[in-house]
């Protein structure tokens, strides 16, 4: 488990913070960390040591935010604080732009194709959408099944090359 | 107003006024989405294929996740106590804002699927808009909210095409639930009188405003469906003064019972 040993608790308490929340992960996809899914908006401590930790949810209905709200409290807990906040902010939306390229890496090494290219403009019927590459054996002949996978945040995708179904993060 | 009156600073009773009427608004959208999110959650274990079955479910949960923000938003507005839980569990029938197009049964996989389209066309519409509403709040949801309500109306609208480009009994029954439901489209356009402050105020669209935007989308897939588009003389709507079919009331009979039967549980 990461204890931030580099990275001082009283010259640079948020960045301490930070380095715990390393540790937390998202519950349904357990490669990613909070930081990697870009949910983490800001760590602020104030003089007397209280820590608040503001996130914004990925899907409106997500079931996780519950979680990962508590996995926070828990690892701040651990790591000695007692006054911890977390709040949730909705502005501005997430997107999956802020998903950092080390996750993106992470979740293609898990079995679940990462978003391609940037969010935005998903409303046209039938549209010409980027290819998705396999991640299981990286060919480009994949097929969409269904808009909705595992997750809401998931579609099912099925690779022509190798017969593999796998889920897609779509782009938000 | 004559050029030489200056224009008041609102009184208090005026800016109570538009709250109350913001809050009424938040309940609509809200309740529009909590009631259709539960409509959908009755597909569970019954879908036709396993995608849809997933599929359906993870647009009510989408959908109780937009219903959730706007029910808190109203309530904390109200600052009477009253939570998103509260809102959706202790109201009666008569108290709900919903369009009356969300509490129609399910019936068959083409009405389900028609009244998502006809629903999400209009919500995308609507959030397009309330992206740049000058509540912040309001805009913040709407901006979410927006993202997934792209991809539910792609979905609808792809699976509209799918039946009504089908097989002769897939073309049936979409343009049956088509003819059943085209009643209840009217009343996603109208307001209410209250809504005037609100809208000369930026807050909230004219509700006819959406309308030609809706149009288009619909008119595109119909005709890629090949389907008709229906035309009656006849229109219902009330949802918003809690005029409401007996749907509602076995709706709310399922959804309410167990925090009504057991007020003081907690998870």
């Amino acid at each position: 488990m990461n204890s931030a040993p580099d990275i001082d608790r009283i010259s640079q308490p948020a960045a301490h913070v930070r380095a715990l929340l390393e540790d937390v992960t998202d519950p349904e996809i357990p490669v990613l960390t909070i930081g990697d899914l870009g949910i983490v908006r800001d760590v602020t401590l104030d003089e007397a040591g209280a820590v608040t930790v503001t996130i914004t949810p990925t899907y409106s209905g997500c079931p996780a935010m519950t979680v990962i709200e508590v996995a926070i409290r828990d690892r701040l807990m651990r790591a000695g604080f007692e006054a911890i906040s977390v709040k949730t902010v909705l502005a501005p939306a997430w997107t999956t732009d802020w998903l950092s390229d080390a996750g993106r890496t992470k979740l293609e090494a898990y079995g679940i194709a990462p978003p391609v290219g940037s969010a935005g403009g998903r409303g046209a019927l039938f549209s010409d959408d980027p290819v998705v590459r396999c991640p299981k054996c990286g060919a480009g002949e994949t097929e969409k099944i269904s808009e909705f996978g595992s997750t809401a945040c998931k579609a099912h995708y099925r690779c022509r090359a190798c017969d593999e179904p796998f889920d897609y993060f779509k782009c938000l | 107003m004559a050029e030489s009156e200056t224009i008041a600073a609102p009184t208090p009773a005026h800016e109570a006024q538009m709250q109350a009427s913001l809050i009424d608004y938040l309940l609509y959208l809200g309740d529009s989405n909590l009631i259709l999110s539960h409509r959908l959650s009755e597909w569970c274990g019954h879908g036709p294929v396993l995608e849809e079955d997933i599929a359906l479910t993870n647009i009510a949960l989408d959908l109780i996740g937009q219903a959730r923000l706007l029910l808190a938003c109203a309530g904390e507005m109200e600052g009477q106590g009253r939570t998103e839980d509260t809102l959706a569990y202790k109201r009666d029938v008569t108290e709900f804002r919903n369009l009356l197009l969300v509490e129609e049964p399910n019936g068959d996989f083409a009405v389900t699927i028609t009244r998502q389209f006809l629903f999400s066309a209009w919500g995308y519409e609507l959030f397009s808009w309330l992206t740049h509403s000058k509540d912040a709040g309001l805009a913040a949801i709407a901006a979410k909210s927006l993202k997934e309500v792209t991809y539910h109306r792609r979905h609808a609208g792809e699976w509209m095409i799918r039946l009504g480009d089908g097989t002769a009994e897939s073309k049936t029954r979409v343009q049956a639930a088509l003819d059943d439901l085209w009643i209840f489209t009217d009343e996603m356009f109208q307001g209410l009188p209250s809504d005037a402050a609100l809208i000369d105020a930026g807050i909230i669209p004219d509700p006819d405003s959406l309308r030609p935007g809706w149009d288009a989308m619909v008119d595109r897939v119909l005709v890629e469906a090949m389907l008709s588009k229906p035309a009656p003389d006849f229109r219902r709507d009330g949802g918003r003064l809690g005029r409401h079919s007996e749907a509602l009331g076995f709706i709310l009979a399922d959804m309410q019972f167990l925090p009504r039967a057991y007020p003081d549980a907690s998870w």
